[in-house]
């Protein structure tokens, strides 16, 4: 007798956290991959999952094994030319004619596998030291605002509505107590009128026996009832559409080397992942200086090289033309986010400082700078001290060697985010 | 007879119709099975199943992680089929159809799986010896609970050290011979018996002459420790390793446990899977016999037929040694035809079994082989010839590889030979077993590797799984590689 059974609907992920287990133990292989990742990627595909390379070795299983040598045979299938005696050139790298014995061949191979985006940002993150708060404001998916929606009969105590509940219970009495109060009146009067008309006393005492019973039913109907209640709704909708454009500044003159570019990748990748939970549309603008600025594209902006002096105030000049021209007006929230190892040339630091003071602030949101420096090197550059002047709510500023220096840039803006939701 | 169904689609109703006809075609030819229970699952919880080596229950380990998304990529990409079926040698027997599969493959796998393969389970010798197929799904759920158990006491990553650990040495954890049953109090009171009768008929007043033997002797015997070597290194580790926790006792026997109830399966892949699929090859040939089934079926049926049992040559595209499937399929339709149809050839090489009857020493076979003895006893000169096998010798001491034998007069006996060894287990898990535990001195453990035929271990790979040993063990751990002349030739230690 067969016992078919529809397992069709039970659990999928049974392996779920074997999964986990796995990216547990190679978390420190996995997190070197994601290093590898933030550095290829462009920063608008930074939230995407992606697919990881360990290599075989670092994740195998070792056992007892033959190793190569010694003697053995090995029986293949398909013989066409080959007669007792033959023989045939050791094949390069392994022993046996095809390698079937498991583990004599030297596989490099890569183990590849996918991580989710959850994955890939949450080790990105981890790497940064994020705060949890900011992860989880970060790793939303899409913000919800919650809205009321009139009242519903079920709910949570604390969402009771008394008023409501008040006026339901009111028309309710009145609905079920209307039949009663006509027949009370009714009785009243005729016994009113019994009396008047001096009926005989059981008759008047049957009357009178009548609108006390109807009083008795008039005080059963209850004041308050499990139907009465009413608790106030809430809805989750998406909140509003907005947009915003993200400017990148960033110093490419020789001093920023690749790994100072790799610390600014990552602020303006942070930047931008935040802006874009924030807001349904995010533009990025490139601009990028040496001693004049121009406006360029991702590729260009993170690995091509340039040589020349240091003068901001072009870069952020420019800006403020972009700011203007392109994205006036109320519907665009503009932020800005600088790197630059802070070498400014003369009276450029100051005139600078005036500028994003004056000028640019009013424009923006949020102005973030940062300044690459090396560990250990105490000397305040002539754009720091500058910017030092600059106080206003939305500028930050910091100082960045390592790449847990760059989230307290925007404590202030997660802050901000945290105490709004 | 008019077909059971027409079209690839299959339903719950169909499945059953299929399977009362193959039960009865499986009852006429004599097959003893355990009762079936097939269950329908997606490819996503196949891939799951497959992840936890195709037990339907596990603990939880990283490297079963490791596993699943390995298919699962090769399966997304498209470079991997998932398997038609996975069957499970528990009673009732379980076998898993995929959604995904048209009626004709479910017909297959069930003729295959819960037909074949539960056969097999139920007859085999290994099988009958080494698994409890009423047990193990229990024993697979306390596992499962008591790891848990460990992992919320003792933390994850304290019992992952330990799995992993017992997971290298997973080779070692089998007994290959069963253990003498314990006497019973009669049967032991008997041979006390037999052996007083036994001194009293030898009795010879000479030995009282003999002065008493020194003590020395019984010094010795106590310094040696185990007496015997001890192959089930796992099972040595579990209980005597000096240092390991009641709970880490029990994580190695779970794992040894496991291992022991896979032994015979890696045994017996050529058998099991010839078997199996010989049988769904014969059964649904008897259902297009009997007019069951449509010639739409038993095209498609012929085309996933012949793609599994399909043997490339070694220079072809996509070889990968010998196909357990067409050589254990030919074999089992080699032992039919010599049975029904010998030749010459056969009657010289198999003078017992021509010309008798297929279905008795079919069953024989199955019942009293694994590969090894299988192939060294029933692999015939026809075959040979037919999937064009050669030997190649790979000798150390010689600069190019040797042609050994190949499939003529001169060779089949030796080829025949070669590929029985070739499938023996012995040969592919190098010999380690415990040669001494020294509990009166330092606690140190000393493995000894029997090297054969000059073949050393893996050296790095040996050096990590050492340190895994070192690790159960908690003192020094030694493995000397002895060799045939008994030279101790390589030594490696785990030092703690």
């Amino acid at each position: 007798m067969l016992h078919l059974i529809d397992r069709r609907l039970n659990g999928r992920n049974k392996s779920a956290v074997n999964r986990e287990r796995f990216l547990r133990r190679y978390k420190e292989q996995i997190r070197r991959a994601v290093k590898g990742m933030v550095g290829e990627r462009s920063i608008t595909d930074m939230d995407k999952g992606g697919e990881v390379n360990i290599p075989v070795k670092d994740i195998a299983e070792p056992r007892f094994r033959h190793g190569e040598g010694g003697d053995r045979e090995v029986v293949h299938a398909g013989n066409r030319e080959f007669v007792r005696g033959d023989t045939i050139p050791r094949p390069q790298g392994g022993a046996g004619e095809c390698g079937t014995e498991p583990g004599t061949g030297d596989s490099v191979d890569d183990f590849v596998f996918s991580l989710s985006r959850e994955e890939f940002l949450r080790i990105f993150f981890e790497d940064l030291e994020l705060p949890r708060l900011a992860r989880t404001v970060l790793g939303q998916v899409e913000q919800k605002k919650w809205s009321r929606a009139g009242y519903v009969t079920e709910g949570a105590p604390c969402n009771l509505s008394v008023r409501r509940t008040l006026k339901t219970a009111l028309g309710r009495r009145i609905a079920l107590s209307a039949s009663i109060r006509r027949r009370l009146a009714e009785a009243e009067a005729r016994l009113a009128r019994a009396i008047e008309q001096g009926r005989p006393k059981d008759e008047l005492a049957a009357l009178a026996a009548e609108v006390s019973r109807l009083k008795r039913r008039l005080t059963r109907v209850p004041f308050l009832d499990s139907v009465d209640l009413r608790y106030r709704n809430r809805v989750a909708t998406p909140a509003p559409v907005a947009r915003a454009v993200m400017l990148c500044l960033m110093d490419v003159s020789a001093s920023m080397d690749e790994t100072r570019k790799d610390l600014a990748k990552r602020f303006f990748t942070m930047l931008y992942l935040f802006l874009s939970r924030k807001y349904d549309q995010v533009e990025l603008v490139f601009i990028r200086h040496t001693d004049d600025a121009e406006e360029v594209d991702e590729e260009t902006f993170f690995h091509d090289r340039k040589s020349g002096g240091t003068v901001v105030f072009s870069a952020l000049e420019l800006a403020h033309r972009i700011a203007t021209e392109r994205y006036s007006g109320s519907s665009w929230n503009v932020y800005l986010a600088q790197a630059s190892d802070g070498d400014a040339f003369g009276s450029d630091a100051g005139k600078s400082a005036h500028f994003v003071k004056d000028s640019l602030m009013p424009l923006l949101r949020y102005f973030a700078y940062v300044e690459v420096r090396d560990p250990g090197e105490t000397r305040m550059s002539s754009l720091w001290a500058g910017y030092q002047t600059v106080c206003h709510s939305g500028f930050a500023m910091k100082r960045v060697s390592e790449r847990s220096d760059i989230y307290p840039v925007f404590r202030e803006l997660f802050k901000k985010e945290s105490a709004a939701a | 007879m008019t077909p059971i169904s027409h079209g690839a689609d299959w339903s719950f109703e169909l499945i059953e119709r299929y399977e009362v006809a193959i039960a009865e075609v499986a009852s006429e030819f004599g097959l003893d099975t355990y009762p079936n229970q097939v269950e329908v699952i997606t490819s996503e919880q196949m891939l799951d199943a497959y992840a936890s080596i195709g037990l339907p229950i596990g603990y939880s380990h990283w490297s079963y992680g490791k596993e699943f998304i390995t298919n699962e990529r090769a399966y997304r990409k498209g470079a991997r089929g998932l398997a038609y079926e996975i069957v499970i040698n528990s009673d009732p027997c379980i076998a898993y159809l995929m959604e995904e599969n048209s009626v004709m493959m479910q017909a297959l796998v069930i003729a295959h799986a819960n037909y074949g393969h539960n056969s097999f389970f139920k007859g085999n010798y290994l099988f009958r010896q080494w698994t409890q197929p009423d047990g193990i799904l229990d024993y697979l759920v306390f596992a499962r609970r008591y790891v848990m158990d460990c992992e919320e006491r003792y933390g994850v990553a304290a019992v992952e050290e330990i799995l992993d650990s017992c997971h290298a040495l997973a080779d070692y954890g089998v007994h290959r011979y069963r253990r003498a049953v314990p006497l019973t109090l009669r049967a032991e009171e008997a041979r006390a018996r037999d052996r007083a009768e036994h001194a009293r008929r030898q009795y010879n007043d000479l030995w009282r002459t003999l002065p008493p033997v020194t003590e020395t002797k019984g010094e010795a015997a106590k310094a040696k420790f185990p007496a015997e070597p001890e192959e089930n290194v796992l099972y040595f580790i579990e209980k005597f390793s000096p240092r390991l926790a009641p709970w880490q006792r029990e994580l190695a026997r779970i794992v040894r446990k496991i291992a022991q109830y896979f032994y015979p399966q890696a045994q017996t892949k050529v058998m099991n899977e010839g078997w199996a699929t010989f049988w769904h090859y014969t059964i649904i040939n008897r259902l297009y016999d009997k007019g069951l089934v449509d010639d739409g079926f038993m095209l498609e049926f012929l085309q996933s037929h012949t793609s599994v049992i399909a043997q490339r040559g070694f220079d072809e595209r996509g070889y990968g040694g010998i196909n357990p499937y067409a050589l254990g399929f030919a074999m089992m339709q080699d032992i039919r035809r010599i049975c029904e149809q010998p030749e010459q050839e056969d009657r010289r090489w198999f003078p017992d079994i021509a010309g008798s009857d297929w279905k008795k020493t079919l069953d024989f076979a199955m019942r009293n082989f694994k590969d090894e003895s299988f192939i060294a006893q029933y692999l015939s000169p026809r075959l040979m010839r037919e999937f064009r096998l050669f030997g190649v010798a790979d000798y150390e001491g010689k600069p190019m590889l040797e042609v050994d034998s190949i499939h003529d007069d001169a060779g089949y006996v030796r080829l025949r030979q070669l590929l029985a060894q070739q499938h023996n287990r012995d040969q592919r898990v190098p010999d380690i077993q415990v040669a001494g535990y020294e509990r009166d001195g330092d606690r140190s453990l000393v493995l000894r590797h029997q090297i054969q035929r000059g073949r050393p271990l893996d050296l790095d790979e040996a050096q990590e799984v050492m340190k895994h040993l070192g690790r159960l063990w908690g003192f020094t751990v030694r493995l000397e590689s002895v060799t045939e002349m008994g030279r101790v030739d390589d030594v490696r230690e785990c030092v703690i």
